[in-house]
C-alpha cells in the first residue's frame, strides 16, 4: 500500500471517469429517443423528453407502424437484405470454393479482377448503375436485389477463399473417392466447414443491405417497396414537428439492429472490420 | 484431353454466376461511367452515343463550377476533423481500453453501436437533438441553459456554426470503428516488446513512440486511407442532418446525387470520376508516404 498503489489507483478512476464520459455520449442520445417516443407531443414541449416517461405509452408506435405504414418498409428491408444475403451467400461461396480448390484457364485474373474492384474506389457508382438499370428496366426490386448482391460480392469472395485456404483437403479427398461430385464436395463438406467464416459474410453484408440509402432512395419512389431507411427519410419530411412521433419511427428501426448486435456482438465487430482490414 | 476440357468447364460453372453479376453491375458500369461523362444523356429515352456526345464539356463546366469546389472543400473540412478529432480520439480511447482490464468488453460493445446504426437514423436522431423545428424546441439549447450556458445557446445547423457541427457528427459517428481497429492493432503488438522496453529503463512515453507507434503503422496508415475515402464519400448521414444546409455542408457525392435526380447524368458520372481519380491519388500517395516512414523507422518487414 504505497505510493505507487495510490497512484494507480488514481490513474485508474481517471481513466474510467474518461471511458465512461465517452460510453454515455453513445448510449444517452438513444435513451432519450426511446424515452421521447412514449411521450404525447404535449409532454414533449414541457420539457423536451428531458423527463422520464411517466408510463408506456404506445400511441406513437401505433400510429407510425400502421397508420404510416412503417410495417411495409420494415419488412420491404427484411425481404430485400434476406434475398440479397442468401444470393451473396450462394454465390460467393460456389466461386470462393472454385478459386480455392479447382482449375479452370484465367483463374487468376478474375480472382485479381475481384480483388482490384474492392481496392478501387468508385464513388458515385450508383450513377451509371442507376442509367443501367433504367435501360434495362430493372429500376424495381429485381434491379435492386441484384446491384446489391454485387456490392457485397468481391468481399465476401475474399473472406471465404483466405477461409478455405487455410482448411486441410483430407475431408474433401475422402469425399470423392466416395464419388461426391464437386458440387456435391462443395454443399455437404466445403460449406459445413466455412460455418463461422459464412456467419461474418451474413453479417457485414446483411448490415450493408439494411443501412443502404442511395440506390434505394432513387429506385424506390413510391410507399409501396420503399425499404426502411428511405421510408424514415420520407417519414421525416413529412412530419418535421412532430418529435414524437418520429423518434417511434427512428426507434422501430433502430432497436432490433441494436438488440441484435449486443445478442452477436462479436460477429457484428468480426463482419464489419473484416470489410476493412482485408485492405 | 477431353476429359479436363469438360472438367474445366465444369469448374468455371461455380465462378459463372459471379463473374455474371460482377461483369453486369461491375465492369459495364464502371467502362460506361467514362463513356457517360462524355455526353449530356439524360436518362430519357434509349442511350445514343452519336446523339448525346459533347466531347469534355462536362469536365470544363465541373472546373469552373463553384457549387462543385465548394463541396469538395466541405468533404476536406469535415475529412480533416474526422483524420485529427476522430481518430486521435480514436487511438486514445484504444489505448486506454488496452490498459484497463475491467469493463473492457463494455466500452468494445458500447462504442462499437453508433457504426453499426444507419448513417438516416444518426443523422435524424442527432437533427432531432440539435435544431429548432419550430424555433426554441431544440433539447441542446435547453440542456445548456439548464446547465447555466444559456449564453452559447444558437442554431447549430444554420449559419456559420454547422460545418463544424456536421463534421463532429461524423466524428461521433465514425469514432467507434477506428477504436475497434486500433484496439485489434494494439492486441497484436507482442508484451514480450513491451517488457523489453520496459527492463531498459524506457519511460511510457518513450515506449509509445518506439514501440507501439512504429509497430501500429500499418494499422495508422489503413484507418488514415479509409478515413479518407470514407469522409469524402460520405453522404446519408449529412443529408438527414443537415439536407445541405444551403451549401455549407453540400458535400460531392450529394452534388452527385442531385444532379442525377435532375437527369444530368453525363455531368453525375464525370464528377465521380473526378472525385474517384482524386481519392485514388490520395491513397496512393498515404501508402507512399507510410512506406517511407516504416523505412526511415527501420522496423517491420511486413
Amino acid at each position: 500500500m504505497g505510493f505507487f498503489r495510490t497512484k494507480k489507483i488514481i490513474f485508474l478512476i481517471v481513466l474510467h471517469t474518461f471511458l465512461l464520459s465517452v460510453a454515455l455520449s453513445c448510449i444517452l442520445p438513444f435513451f432519450w429517443m426511446i424515452n421521447v417516443s412514449f411521450k404525447t407531443q404535449q409532454q414533449y414541449d414541457d420539457d423536451f423528453g428531458l423527463s422520464l416517461a411517466s408510463h408506456l405509452n404506445w400511441e406513437n408506435y401505433k400510429t407510425v407502424i400502421i397508420t404510416e405504414q412503417f410495417w411495409r418498409y420494415f419488412l420491404n428491408s427484411v425481404l430485400y437484405t434476406f434475398i440479397t444475403v442468401l444470393f451473396i451467400v450462394f454465390i460467393s461461396s460456389l466461386a470462393a470454393y472454385a478459386f480455392s480448390r479447382l482449375h479452370f484457364p484465367g483463374k487468376n485474373i478474375i480472382f485479381y479482377a475481384f480483388l482490384a474492384a474492392m481496392m478501387i474506389p468508385l464513388p458515385a457508382g450508383f450513377v451509371p448503375v442507376y442509367a443501367l438499370l433504367q435501360q434495362f428496366h430493372l429500376l424495381n426490386r429485381t434491379g435492386y436485389v441484384l446491384a446489391m448482391t454485387n456490392m457485397g460480392l468481391s468481399i465476401s469472395i475474399y473472406l471465404l477463399k483466405t477461409f478455405f485456404d487455410q482448411l486441410p483437403r483430407d475431408l474433401e479427398d475422402a469425399a470423392r473417392i466416395d464419388g461426391c461430385s464437386k458440387l456435391q464436395i462443395w454443399w455437404n463438406v466445403g460449406l459445413p466447414l466455412i460455418t463461422p467464416a459464412l456467419g461474418v459474410v451474413v453479417i457485414f453484408n446483411a448490415l450493408n443491405v439494411w443501412n443502404e440509402f442511395v440506390l434505394a432512395s432513387l429506385i424506390f419512389t413510391g410507399d409501396k417497396y420503399m425499404p426502411l431507411q428511405v421510408g424514415l427519410m420520407q417519414f421525416s419530411g413529412k412530419l418535421v414537428t412532430y418529435h414524437t412521433l418520429i423518434m417511434a419511427a427512428l426507434t422501430v428501426a433502430a432497436l432490433p439492429i441494436i438488440i441484435l448486435y449486443i445478442r452477436m456482438q462479436k460477429q457484428f465487430i468480426k463482419g464489419i472490420t473484416a470489410g476493412a482490414l482485408v485492405g | 484431353m477431353k476429359a479436363s476440357l469438360k472438367d474445366n468447364a465444369v469448374d468455371f460453372s461455380f465462378v459463372f454466376p459471379a463473374v455474371l453479376i460482377f461483369s453486369i453491375f461491375y465492369i459495364y458500369p464502371f467502362f460506361y461511367s467514362f463513356i457517360l461523362s462524355l455526353t449530356n444523356y439524360d436518362l430519357i429515352g434509349n442511350f445514343d452515343f452519336k446523339k448525346y456526345y459533347v466531347g469534355f464539356r462536362n469536365f470544363q463546366d465541373i472546373f469552373s463550377d463553384r457549387d462543385w469546389w465548394k463541396s469538395m472543400y466541405n468533404g476536406a473540412f469535415i475529412t480533416f476533423w474526422a483524420l485529427t478529432f476522430q481518430n486521435i480520439l480514436a487511438l486514445i480511447l484504444a489505448l486506454a481500453v488496452d490498459k484497463v482490464i475491467r469493463l473492457k468488453k463494455f466500452y468494445r460493445v458500447v462504442f462499437f453501436i453508433l457504426p453499426v446504426l444507419s448513417e438516416i437514423i444518426i443523422g435524424l436522431l442527432m437533427r432531432q437533438f440539435l435544431i429548432s423545428e419550430p424555433v426554441g424546441r431544440d433539447v441542446f439549447n435547453h440542456l445548456l441553459t439548464n446547465v447555466g450556458l444559456g449564453a452559447m445557446a444558437q442554431e447549430w445547423l444554420s449559419g456559420d456554426k454547422v460545418r463544424l457541427v456536421t463534421a463532429l457528427v461524423h466524428c461521433w459517428k465514425g469514432f467507434g470503428w477506428a477504436f475497434v481497429i486500433f484496439l485489434a492493432g494494439l492486441q497484436s503488438i507482442p508484451e514480450q516488446l513491451y517488457e523489453a522496453a520496459r527492463i531498459d529503463g524506457a519511460n511510457a512515453w518513450r515506449t509509445f513512440c518506439k514501440v507501439t507507434v512504429p509497430l501500429l503503422m500499418p494499422v495508422i496508415t489503413l484507418i488514415l486511407v479509409l478515413t479518407i475515402l470514407g469522409t469524402m464519400q460520405a453522404f446519408a448521414m449529412i443529408l438527414a442532418l443537415t439536407k445541405g444546409a444551403g451549401g455549407e455542408t453540400t458535400v460531392p457525392v450529394m452534388i452527385i446525387y442531385f444532379h442525377l435526380g435532375n437527369r444530368f447524368a453525363g455531368l453525375a458520372c464525370a464528377e465521380g470520376l473526378i472525385l474517384g481519380i482524386i481519392l485514388v491519388a490520395v491513397s496512393f500517395t498515404m501508402f507512399f508516404i507510410s512506406k517511407k516512414v516504416r523505412e526511415k523507422y527501420g522496423v517491420l518487414p511486413d
